[in-house]
C-alpha cells in the first residue's frame, strides 16, 4: 500500500534521515518507535509532504508520490494527523472538520464523512460549535483525528498522539487508535510510548538516528530483549 | 441635543463605512499573508483614476465604469502580490515593507507622470439630502451602505465556504494547511484579489466625494492604518469597529474645532491608547 525505499531528507545541512525503507500493507497498523530526535516526526513529514524529499522513492498504491506538494499528497489518500495536533484553535469544531474535507472528492462526500466521524467520535458532535482551542488535549486530539479522516484517506499516519497528554488521556488515545484500526483503515503511527503502541499495531520499525534499526512484528519486538531494555524498562 | 452635533456624528458614521472597508482589506492581507500593502490606498488611487478615465474621457456609463474599475483593482492586488510580494515572501518583514513602501513611490510617481497633479472630479453631483433639518451627503449615506453590504457578504464568504474557511485557517496556521488539500499559494492569490477588490470598491465609492490626485492616497492611507493597529492587526471585527471610533473621533473634533485639529484629535488618542493597550483596542 504505502511503500518507502531508501528515503533520506533533512534541514539545511543537517540529515536527519538516511536511506529508511518501510511498507505498510493495506489493512495493516505499523509503529515507528525510537527515542527523541531520531527522524521520526521528520519521517511523517517527508510522506505527506511538508518536507521535500532528498533522495529514494515513495509510493501509495504504486503511484510515485516522491517529490508531490503536501496539498497534492492529500489527493492521493493519504492523511496526516500532525503532532501537538495542530488543529485551528479559533475555528470551531465542525469548522475544523470542513477544511479536513478541502479536497474535492471529500467535499463531494462531506455529509456522509461527517456523519461516520460523529459515530465514531460522539463527543465531537456535541462540541461542534466550541472553538477547537478551547476543548481539552484528549477531545482536541479526537478532533485532528478526526479532521484527518473526514478526507476519506486510505492510510492515516499519525505522529506521536499521545504526546503532552495525562497518562489517563494517553489510554483513550490508544482506545481510539484501536476504534480506528477496527474500522479497516491502513495506520502508520510514530510514538515515543513504545509498551502501549506494540499493543495496537502489527509491526513496528525501530527508528534510531535517522535510520532503521530493527523491524519485526510487535509480539517478536515486544520479546526482544534490547527493546525491553532501552525501551520499554524492563 | 446640538442638531448640528447631531448631524456631524451622523457623518461620523456615514465616513466610516469607506475606512472600515478600507480595513478589512488590509487587515485580510495581513492576517493572512502576513504582509503589509503600505501602498493599500495608492492602489485605490488607481482604482480612481480608471473611474475618471472610463466615465469623463470614454463615455462608459458609470455602474460599467465601476464594475471595470473594481475587477481590474481585484486584477492589480493579484499582480502586487505575484510581482511584489511573492519573491520576498520568506525574506525579513521589514524587506516586505520597503518593498510595499516602494510601491506607494511608484505608483505616486507615475500617476504624476501620466496624469499631472491636477485635481481630477467625475462631476457627479448626488443631492444633499435634508433629513428633519439636517444635511446628509447622498454619496456618504451610499458609500456606507455599500460598505456595510460589502462587509456582510465578505463576512458569509469567509464562514460559509471552503475556501473562506481555508483563509481563517492559514490565518491560523499556515504551514499545516497543506494537510488538509489546501494549496497555500492559491489562497495567497485569492486574498490578494479580494483586498484588491475591497480597494477598487472603495474607489467607486470615494470618487463619488472626492477628487482624485495622484497625492490622495496620503490624505488616508495614514489613517486606516492607525485604524488597523488600533483594532489589533490582522483582527478583522476590530478594524471594522475602529474604524468608527476615529471617524467618530474626527467628526465630533471637527464640530467643535476644525477639521485640521480633528486629525490631530484622533491621532493624539492613537497615540496615547498605543500606551495604554500596544496590541490594539480589543487585544484580551
Amino acid at each position: 500500500m504505502l511503500s518507502l525505499a531508501t528515503v533520506s531528507a533533512g534541514y539545511g545541512s543537517f540529515q536527519a534521515l538516511f536511506g529508511v525503507s518501510l511498507d505498510v500493507a493495506r489493512g495493516e497498523a505499523v509503529g515507528v518507535i525510537g527515542p527523541n530526535g531520531a527522524g521520526k516526526t521528520t519521517l511523517m513529514r517527508v510522506i505527506s509532504g511538508i518536507l521535500p524529499m532528498r533522495d529514494g522513492t515513495m509510493s501509495i498504491e504504486g503511484r510515485e508520490i516522491g517529490g508531490l506538494p503536501a496539498h497534492r499528497v492529500v489527493e492521493q489518500g493519504i492523511a496526516h494527523v500532525p503532532e501537538n495536533r495542530r488543529l485551528f484553535p479559533r475555528l470551531s469544531v465542525e469548522e475544523n472538520l470542513r477544511i479536513g474535507a478541502f479536497i474535492p472528492s471529500a467535499r463531494a462526500r462531506f455529509a456522509e464523512q461527517l456523519d461516520w466521524v460523529y459515530q465514531l467520535f460522539p463527543r465531537l458532535k456535541d462540541r461542534r460549535n466550541q472553538l477547537a482551542g478551547t476543548m481539552s488535549g484528549g477531545e482536541q486530539q479526537m478532533c485532528a483525528i478526526a479532521r484527518a479522516l473526514m478526507s476519506k484517506p486510505k492510510v492515516l499516519l499519525m505522529d506521536e498522539p499521545s504526546a503532552g497528554l495525562a497518562p489517563i488521556v494517553v489510554q483513550q488515545v490508544f482506545e481510539l487508535a484501536h476504534r480506528i484500526r477496527a474500522e479497516g483503515l491502513t495506520v502508520l503511527i510514530v510514538e515515543q510510548n513504545v509498551q502501549q503502541v506494540l499493543d495496537v499495531v502489527d509491526r513496528a520499525y525501530l527508528l534510531e538516528v535517522g535510520s532503521i534499526k530493527l523491524s519485526g512484528t510487535a509480539a517478536e519486538l515486544k520479546g526482544n530483549s534490547f527493546i525491553r531494555e532501552a525501551y520499554m524498562g524492563l | 441635543m446640538d442638531i448640528y452635533l447631531l448631524e456631524a456624528i451622523i457623518n461620523g458614521i456615514l465616513l466610516g463605512g469607506v475606512l472600515a472597508l478600507l480595513a478589512l482589506g488590509l487587515n485580510l492581507i495581513f492576517g493572512v499573508i502576513d504582509v503589509i500593502w503600505i501602498c493599500y490606498a495608492d492602489i485605490v488611487m488607481c482604482g480612481m483614476y480608471a473611474i475618471f478615465f472610463l466615465y469623463t474621457q470614454y463615455n462608459v456609463p458609470l455602474p460599467l465604469a465601476f464594475l471595470i474599475a473594481i475587477i481590474g483593482v481585484a486584477g492589480l492586488g493579484v499582480l502586487v502580490h505575484l510581482l511584489i510580494i511573492a519573491p520576498v515572501l520568506d525574506s525579513a518583514p521589514i524587506n516586505q515593507l520597503l518593498a510595499t513602501g516602494g510601491l506607494l513611490f511608484f505608483l505616486q510617481s507615475f500617476a504624476t507622470l501620466l496624469f499631472g497633479t491636477d485635481f481630477r472630479n467625475i462631476g457627479v453631483r448626488l443631492p444633499v439630502l435634508e433629513i428633519a433639518t439636517m444635511y446628509v451627503s447622498f454619496a456618504r449615506l451610499i458609500a456606507f451602505a455599500v460598505a456595510l453590504i460589502g462587509a456582510v457578504v465578505l463576512y458569509v464568504f469567509l464562514k460559509r465556504t471552503y475556501i473562506g474557511t481555508a483563509i481563517r485557517a492559514v490565518a491560523q496556521d499556515r504551514e499545516i494547511v497543506g494537510l488538509m488539500g489546501v494549496d497555500q499559494r492559491r489562497i495567497y492569490l485569492v486574498v490578494s484579489a479580494i483586498g484588491g477588490a475591497l480597494a477598487g470598491l472603495s474607489a467607486c465609492l470615494l470618487a463619488l466625494q472626492y477628487d482624485v490626485h495622484p497625492y490622495i492616497g496620503n490624505t488616508f492611507g495614514p489613517v486606516i492604518f492607525m485604524i488597523c493597529v488600533l483594532g489589533g492587526l490582522g483582527n478583522m471585527i476590530g478594524g471594522f469597529v475602529a474604524a468608527f471610533v476615529i471617524s467618530q473621533i474626527i467628526a465630533i473634533g471637527g464640530y467643535y474645532s476644525s477639521t485640521e485639529l480633528s486629525y490631530v484629535f484622533a491621532f493624539t488618542f492613537f497615540i496615547v491608547l498605543m500606551f495604554i493597550r500596544p496590541r490594539g483596542l480589543f487585544a484580551p
